[in-house]
């Protein structure tokens, strides 16, 4: 242990000393007094702390949302978004009000009403119409409340646009996998015992006949692209997420959008939102050179877990046509250009693999 | 809320009889051993639990100690650090590993071992007998065998931090596959076969104690003591016992299927695994989401074993400090009876996001929110026992006024949580770590706190000092917000929770400076409670002698018994009931303890 370490010790037993001898030296002060007059100046001094710290709590809530509150996320950047905020603001006004109205009640009768030899106490066991306002009022505005959230929640909960553009998204220790249907617009067939990752088959996609696990090759597979950098998305276009997860719950966690859904092992789920700004316009709204969507994986996973960090990047249309056509079936890169090497025609290999040639020959 | 007065005016029929007891003083020998070690008396083993349950809190707030020192100085490294906790803290510097085993700990310790044994097990062992007029509990042999059991299982727990893989890490909460499985995380090898058998001996204590406290308030209550002349503690530690006893069987069984998962080669939670270590298991058409229903079906209503004690404790000390009878006696029963019963109903709000269908959410949206009514209810029947008063600001009664403060500010947050939409957002973020901290973790604590000052005196014949007392109340209140109320920006910025490190995050650096203001309070608050513990352990000894029976001029029946009362509580018969136990400033009287017959021309009420 360094010399600090030390110090620092032993100030803290100083200060427990210093604090036990005052404590002891008051309690003897306290009985020379006599016990009456020493409750009463207890009483009083702790009195008046309470509505100090009415006071002082008061301006330290306002104090605090001043500092935060320009590094809580700003605009929301999804239509699902907007509505969890809009929702957040009628949540802030009731109970906001509801908070300050008894927080300043509890600590000003706790002040007002402090012991006086004077006073009297109102025995007052029961008032009928006094607690059924304070069950029906509360009742009324969390009608309100929940009218509210169940409206949001069934719209952002509810089936995804016909049109929009699927990826799906799974989560292994610890990072993401993300993949597209390609040009077919169909994900192929998968079985996780067919996962290899020293085979760059991450995701288990059934290419071909697996006879050892009984599998039937899936040409909808074959033009998956299947990438574990990022995920890319389309400004204002709708887009289903079907999230997996290859070994435990993890969670698709997308705080600029306001979503997120856990990724479970063995059951697939859903979400959906329309992304309202692409990267490069939340860079500027943000003033933030550095923006990027993140994907935060929100459900314990492990040690990694603090880690597990994935990447959307939100496009216009053109510039996501433009990334497509660059990217290459997993199944090429995997398989077929370890197969035919040397390569030298890979467009040529990629439109083989969309007719299903390669599969045929065998 | 029906007419009280009908009721404590009218009500002469007892349910049995009062023991005009043989066994009540007690004569045979008690060597060291019978009296504090196996001891059979409810106020022993109250004590019992009360020193476990203060020697968890220590260790399980040092964690939180540590685990902050991470996340307010991610960048800089400790090498005490490694001098103390060995490959732990490699460089000085927490490890991933340890850093989860240290969350996990301290959430399991903090949730089951101090503020469900701790608080549960001192007040209901202590306050039962002692406020119902009853020697001892229903089965005392039973109630000794409840402490041993949760003594087991705190040995079972403490050895499982000094294997070699480490203690459990998987979170409080124990979701599997990652429990499940050895090869997806260190902790969840030998480790978490120690937690689940240290959880699993917890269950048997806490059923045997929650059955004992049942029998006990249901039939062995003096004579007069109707249940609508109980106070409200009694309550409070009653519905606690019987969320315990319904809920704690379902979560054993889901720790056993899970044992069986581990061991047995079972598929109830694995289904479609494949390891990072390139091993595809076998199991398959289990469901993960099966034990997150099984655990938060108790898990919800633990939350209210936590509280409800906290909540009953805070009533009798509002009322017996205001001077003035609680505001809304039958509504306050009324409420907690709601409470106990909505606990069961709306586990599944902590599974928004695990997508369940959406309808069923919906479900469990209104089943969440109605919590609420019952909460506003009591809190406003609090505040309205305040309101002319004439208020004796002892320590006690300052935690119980924390205590609502804290209650009010932490179940508001409960009602953005609850509601499904907003959960989505704020949903495993630092939204949630202030909610539960604030409402649950610190709002019990502060209960707790209250009932150790009021009822030290009868604990142990002594006062604890009041300086330090009121030295440990302001530096925890303070603290407590000081910590907690920022933490729901940074979970409104969606800045996921159990994480060691973000400053690689773009999206959640911003408030490096925020968590290491965080950590500095959590320390001196922490220091400060080290101070309550050595006033607590110093003033059993050699603290100021209670001189007068009834030192807070408390009208229920603990107070009527000798300074230190000897196994049986009452040296000669049990005293009988005549009123309910809050006639305060009746009649121009301070004062009218239960036992004291209704006068010819005292006013109804």
């Amino acid at each position: 242990m360094s010399v600090t370490t030390i110090f620092i010790i032993a100030i803290l037993l100083l200060g427990f000393l210093i604090t036990f001898q005052i404590a002891k030296a008051s309690e003897y002060v306290g009985v020379l007094k006599g016990e009456k007059k020493t409750i009463e100046q207890n009483n009083k001094v702790n009195a008046f702390l309470l509505i100090v710290f009415l006071v002082g709590g008061l301006i330290g809530v306002y104090w605090c949302n001043e500092l935060f509150k320009g590094r809580i996320l700003g605009e929301a950047a999804s239509d699902h978004g907007e509505k969890i905020d809009k929702m957040l603001y009628i949540t802030i006004v009731i109970t906001g009000f509801v908070f300050f109205l008894t927080q300043i009640l509890l600590f000003w009768f706790a002040f007002k009403y402090q012991y006086s030899e004077k006073r009297k106490a109102l025995y007052l066991p029961h008032n009928n119409k006094l607690e059924l306002i304070w069950t029906v009022v509360p009742a009324i505005f969390l009608t309100v409340l929940v009218g509210f959230g169940l409206f949001y929640w069934f719209k952002i909960t509810g089936d995804a646009p016909k049109d929009s553009m699927v990826v799906e998204i799974t989560g292994k220790q610890f990072n993401w996998l993300y993949r597209y249907p390609g040009k077919d617009g169909v994900f192929g067939k998968k079985y996780y015992k067919n996962i290899s990752d020293k085979d760059d088959n991450s995701l288990g996609l059934i290419w071909e006949d697996v006879p050892a696990l009984n599998l039937k090759a899936d040409k909808a597979a074959q033009d998956d692209i299947v990438s574990d950098q990022k995920m890319m998305l389309v400004v204002n276009k709708p887009v289903k997420l079907i999230i997996g997860s290859r070994d435990v719950v993890h969670d698709v966690g997308l705080v600029h959008f306001r979503m997120k859904m856990d990724a479970v092992p063995g059951t697939p789920t859903t979400m959906w939102f329309t992304p309202r700004f692409t990267t490069k316009e939340m860079k500027e709204k943000t003033n933030n050179p550095d923006f990027v969507y993140e994907i935060s994986c929100d459900q314990m996973c492990g040690k990694g877990h603090y880690s597990m960090r994935g990447i959307i990047d939100v496009v216009t249309q053109a510039e996501f046509d433009a990334w497509m056509i660059s990217q290459k079936p997993k199944y090429q890169t995997a398989v077929l250009d370890k197969m035919q090497k040397p390569v030298t025609d890979t467009v040529k290999t990629a439109a083989a693999v969309q007719t299903g040639n390669v599969v045929a020959k065998k | 809320m029906s007419n009280a007065a009908n009721i404590h005016g009218a009500e002469v029929i007892t349910t049995h009889e009062v023991h005009h007891d043989e066994h009540h003083v007690h004569h045979h020998k008690e060597t060291f051993i019978t009296k504090y070690v196996f001891s059979q008396d409810h106020k022993m083993i109250a004590k019992q639990f009360l020193i476990t349950g203060i020697i968890w809190a220590i260790l399980g707030g040092l964690m939180s100690v540590l685990f902050r020192l991470q996340l307010g100085y991610p960048d800089q490294t400790f090498p005490w650090l490694e001098d103390i906790l060995g490959h732990w803290a490699k460089g000085g510097k927490i490890q991933p590993e340890f850093y989860y085993a240290l969350v996990t700990m301290h959430g399991t310790v903090l949730v089951f071992f101090v503020l469900t044994a701790g608080l549960s097990g001192t007040f209901a062992n202590f306050l039962i007998p002692l406020q119902i007029g009853a020697r001892d509990m229903a089965s005392p042999f039973l109630n000794m065998l409840s402490y041993w059991f949760f003594w087991m299982a705190s040995i079972v727990m403490l050895s499982s931090l000094f294997i070699q893989t480490g203690p459990a890490s998987g979170g409080w909460t124990s979701y599997p596959p990652l429990s499940a499985l050895g090869g997806a995380s260190e902790g969840s090898k030998s480790g978490m076969d120690l937690w689940i058998t240290s959880m699993a001996l917890f269950v048997v204590s806490s059923l045997l104690g929650g059955l004992n406290y049942i029998s006990t308030v249901l039939n062995l209550r003096t004579k007069g003591m109707s249940m609508t002349r109980i106070p409200l503690t009694i309550w409070a530690l009653f519905f606690t016992a019987v969320l315990g006893v319904l809920s704690f069987p379902v979560l054993l069984s889901g720790f056993i299927l899970l044992l069986f998962d581990r061991h047995a080669g079972t598929s109830f939670y694995l289904s479609d695994i494949y390891l990072a270590s390139g091993q595809a298991l076998p199991n398959e058409g289990g469901s993960a989401i099966l034990y997150q229903h099984l655990f938060w079906f108790l898990g919800h209503p633990e939350v209210y074993i936590i509280l409800l004690p906290a909540m009953g404790m805070v009533s009798e000390i509002l009322s017996t400090n205001s001077r003035k009878p609680i505001f809304g006696y039958m509504a306050m029963i009324g409420s907690l009876f709601a409470i106990a019963i909505l606990a069961f109903l709306v586990w599944a709000h902590h599974m928004f996001v695990t997508g369940l269908n959406p309808f069923l959410g919906s479900v469990f949206v209104l089943l969440t929110l109605l919590i609420a009514v019952p909460s506003a209810i009591k809190v406003f029947n609090w505040l309205t026992t305040l309101w002319r008063g004439n208020i004796r600001f002892t320590p006690a009664m300052l935690f119980a006024i924390g205590f609502v403060s804290l209650f009010i500010s932490g179940g508001l947050t409960g009602i953005w949580l609850g509601n499904s939409s907003l959960d989505i957002h704020l949903h495993d973020t630092y939204f949630v770590v202030a909610h539960f901290h604030i409402v649950m973790g610190v709002a019990s604590f502060f209960g707790m706190f209250a009932g150790i000052y009021h009822w030290f005196p009868k604990l142990y014949g002594r006062y604890l000092n009041n300086t330090m007392a009121y030295i440990h109340f302001w530096v925890t209140m303070v603290g407590a917000y000081l910590i907690f109320w920022p933490m729901h920006y940074e979970g409104l910025a969606g800045m996921p929770r159990r994480y060691l490190d973000y400053s690689n995050w773009v999206s959640f650096n911003q408030f490096g400076d925020l968590n290491k203001f965080i950590s500095i309070v959590a320390m001196i608050v922490f220091a400060v409670q080290l101070l309550f513990v050595f006033n607590f352990f110093y003033s059993i000894f050699k603290g100021r002698k209670v001189t007068t029976q009834n030192p807070w001029g408390s009208n229920t029946l603990e107070w009527t018994t000798p300074i230190r009362p000897g196994h049986g509580n009452w040296p000669g018969e049990i005293p009988e009931v005549h009123r309910w136990a809050y006639d305060y400033g009746k009649d121009g009287r301070d004062f009218i303890p239960q036992t004291e017959p209704i006068g010819a021309n005292e006013s109804a009420h």
